[in-house]
């Protein structure tokens, strides 16, 4: 149908051509003024959504500082703390530590743990925290190598990572 | 010695396009000339070379040249054939010099082919090909040459990252690069256009098969990334929002707007001025992509090989292109904007809320994937994830797909609303039906409104269809109801998955089972076993669904030596209603092993809805070439028989 249209529009465009030049300027005058408000409509939208979201990411020391809701859907991020990692009785619960060096958040998890989660080393954990201070993750992050840091914890894992590029750069 | 021939084809090519770059700019500005003649054949000889370039690194790949740096790095003898070729573009410098090769060929094949548009816009196209090409040679050769020799070969290779060492996710990237590339092609057309000021109907058409067919391949892309990202990495999940995911999603959401508003230019001669900006959007969308993945700015998890000082010089060139594009538009859009008036309720009225609505699906994402970095300056630290995609994208996508059940049902110039009332009233009790279908099986808001809307727009996009003679039907058209339908089914999948998923996660000994939604599944066995670069322990599972045959599922937990680290390996069972997904994780204590299953009702529709969408691509892109190669030859008779008539 475009292409029978295609050969139509274009027998009919000479007496298209009749509307004055000014209409077809006040015309792409509004169509610009409409796709202008969409775009500040999704600026304004995003950027009132963004907001919330600047208390997405948590440090531990942040946890202790100005925990968010209980409830509230948040990513823990830090380092797994070395000899907290305790499996519960069902087999698939997991209980650990995350630290950053400066508090320490309990985290309970109940899955199967991504291939390199290991004790101190870093995770995000997507989840919740509870009332009593526990963090229940839905999620442990995945990472694609051992050599991916979360740039989140990039800094408090500094050491690690200044180890981890003089062994791939060598 | 082979390393050193790549090395010389690539400066050669990369000369081409500087010479491309200088006669092509040299046509524009004095007409034709002797230069002007050179601009066609450089471009296809840079191709040519650039491609050569690029056979010798996969040869270097297969023969394992340990003298090789890059191989040395990513590659290793015992791998298998196929991972040895896929390593060849599964790392930074490889994909870099891919993406070079496909652009390049991209541009000799347009020099070669395209003879619609006037010849000193060609040049201008092919001139600014020549410089977004130029960039990515001096990236490759002055920072990332993949020929690099080690001062002394190394003993054994690094090996591949083991998550890359899977079929699909071996041709993944090219696919993707493919789409990338064909928007540089895109971009190109609308600078060339721009400068000669011959934005024009004509142009539309030559630019919308590149397009397509980018598009086309970054839709197959995205679908199988996501199908990988869903079996390979053993968390049951298609989509995560991740900056590397929504680096392939920006250039889609931007060439799906160009790809409308071609349309809505070679119908119509409007949107011109539009029409350009999308054109460079799209190909900035590639450009801030590559820049994402490569530079490991942000956190992801799919960031591989990356590396600041890259990132820099990606950012340069993106602001190079970028800027230089935007300046030539803002000298230029004034004399390009006049096109024809059109009523609003009309078939590019709706193309129009369609486009404005794209963009700003597109701005939504692009914010919140940037927005780390922008509060980051600002010394904060965040990350953005699903809790804000997902609602303030659906804002905007709702009114989209409404917009996507009417338009196609209208007409090109006028219409009135009124002639397709009875029509869209179908589209409505879909979407009714869908609500009602929802809210009876319990989903939650998101999903409800995904099948509601799914529902609808599976019957919408297939109204166009009715009273007409199928069988005369053009190819375009079809493509049209079929990427729409796809559309509908991948949402409808989205919405099932995300609504009715039930998960199972227990610590079982051999012998146990556990059940989630219909299915029983019962540990027979855990065994090791073993692969070329791998070892593994597999479970061996019976799956019964409601107590049905059993079928056997063979979940692993593989161990690679070099480099050393575990993968998990899911086991699926496909139904016509869905997908039992299976993961063998741990020994819990002694005899019990962590076992997850899912059971994902409908699941499979999502990626079979992104394969929808892109044969429709694909079919529309058939039957516009076919018309263009027949309107040709009708247009070569007619010269034919006018020289007759002269004689």
């Amino acid at each position: 149908m475009e292409l029978a249209c295609d050969a139509q529009v274009r027998t009919q465009s000479g007496k298209g051509t009749a509307v004055s030049a000014v209409k077809a300027k006040h015309q792409r005058l509004v169509l610009v003024i409409i796709a202008l408000v969409a775009l500040v409509a999704a600026g304004v939208i995003a950027a009132w959504a963004l907001r919330n979201q600047a208390s997405y990411f948590y440090v531990p020391s942040q946890i202790a500082s100005d925990p968010p809701a209980p409830g509230q859907a948040v990513r823990l991020g830090g380092m797994v703390q070395a000899n907290s990692i305790r499996t519960r009785e069902d087999g698939v619960t997991i209980d650990f530590v995350v630290g950053d060096g400066k508090a320490l958040v309990p985290v309970r998890y109940s899955g199967i743990v991504p291939d390199l989660f290991v004790e101190e080393s870093g995770v995000v954990a997507e989840g919740r925290l509870q009332a009593d201070g526990t963090f229940v993750a839905d999620t442990l992050l995945a990472k694609h190598d051992e050599n991916y840091v979360p740039r989140e914890l990039q800094e408090m894992n500094d050491a690690h990572k200044k180890a981890v590029v003089a062994e791939t750069t060598q | 010695m082979i390393a050193e021939l790549g090395l010389a084809a690539l400066w050669l090519a990369a000369a081409l396009a500087a010479l491309q770059l200088v006669a092509g700019f040299l046509a524009v500005r004095q007409g034709e000339g002797d230069l002007a003649a050179l601009v066609r054949p450089a471009a296809v000889v840079q191709g040519i070379l650039c491609v050569f370039s690029f056979l010798m690194l996969v040869w270097l790949f297969v023969r394992t040249d340990l003298s090789v740096k890059l191989v040395a790095m990513n590659s290793h003898s015992d791998k298998p054939l196929i991972f040895k070729l896929a390593g060849s573009w599964g790392n930074h410098e490889g994909s870099m010099l891919l993406w070079v090769t496909v652009m390049s060929a991209a541009g000799a094949l347009i020099a070669f082919v395209e003879r619609r548009l006037p010849e000193r816009t060609m040049q201008a196209t092919l001139a600014a090909q020549g410089f977004v090409a130029l960039g990515f040679y001096a990236f490759l050769l002055f920072s990332s040459n993949p020929f690099e020799r080690l001062p002394v070969p190394a003993v054994e290779g690094n090996g591949l990252n083991p998550l890359l060492q899977d079929i699909g996710l071996a041709f993944h990237p090219p696919t993707l690069y493919l789409g990338y590339v064909g928007l540089s092609v895109a971009f190109s057309f609308a600078v060339g256009a721009l400068l000669t000021r011959q934005v024009t109907p004509e142009f539309a058409r030559a630019m919308r098969p590149w397009v397509l067919g980018a598009w086309i391949f970054l839709t197959v892309g995205i679908t199988a990334g996501s199908y990988w990202a869903y079996y390979e990495l053993g968390w049951g999940g298609w989509w995560f929002w991740d900056p590397v995911e929504n680096a392939s999603l920006m250039p889609w959401l931007a060439a799906t707007a160009l790809l409308h508003s071609a349309s809505v230019l070679a119908a119509r001669d409007a949107l011109r001025a539009w029409t350009i900006m999308l054109g460079v959007v799209a190909f900035s969308m590639s450009m801030i992509g590559t820049f994402l993945v490569r530079s490991g700015i942000l956190t992801s998890v799919h960031a591989f090989a990356v590396d600041p000082e890259r990132g820099s010089f990606i950012l340069a060139l993106l602001a190079i292109y970028i800027g230089g594009a935007l300046a030539v538009f803002g000298l230029r859009a004034g004399s390009v904007a006049e096109g024809e008036k059109f009523s609003a309720v009309s078939r590019e009225g709706a193309l129009v809320v369609n486009n404005v609505l794209l963009s700003a699906i597109l701005g939504v994402v692009l914010l919140g994937t940037l927005y780390p970095l922008l509060t980051e300056a600002m010394g904060v630290r965040v990350s953005v994830g699903p809790p804000y995609f997902d609602p303030v994208g659906a804002v905007f996508v709702v009114p989209m797909l409404l917009v996507m059940m009417v338009g196609p049902l209208l007409r090109w110039r006028g219409d009135r609303l009124a002639r397709i009332n009875k029509l869209a009233a179908v589209g409505f009790v879909g979407v009714l039906a869908g609500l009602l279908l929802a809210i009876l099986l319990g989903a939650g808001v998101l999903p409800t409104i995904g099948l509601a809307l799914g529902i609808g727009l599976a019957i919408a996009s297939l109204l166009p269809l009715r009273g007409r003679n199928v069988r005369r039907l053009p190819l375009a058209t079809w493509g049209m109801v079929i990427a729409h339908l796809g559309v509908a089914v991948a949402l409808l999948g989205m919405a099932s998955e995300s609504a009715f998923s039930e998960e199972k996660l227990a610590a079982v000994k051999v012998g146990e089972s556990a059940s989630v939604g219909p299915w029983q599944v019962t540990l027979a066995a855990v065994d090791p076993v073993a692969g070329p670069n791998w070892t593994a322990l597999e479970g061996v599972m019976l799956a019964s669904y409601g107590g049905g045959s059993l079928t056997e599922l063979h979940p692993q937990a593989r161990s690679f030596w070099s480099p050393p680290q575990e993968t998990t390996e899911s086991a699926l069972v496909t139904r016509w209603n869905g997908q039992l997904y299976a993961v063998l994780g741990k020994a819990a204590d002694g005899e019990r092993w962590q076992v997850r299953l899912w059971w994902k009702p409908f699941v499979t529709l999502i990626w079979y809805g992104g394969l929808m969408v892109a044969l429709g691509g694909l079919l529309a892109l058939v039957g516009r070439v076919r018309e263009d190669l027949r309107r040709r030859y009708v247009q070569r008779k007619a010269g034919e028989r006018r020289m007759d008539l002269a004689q």
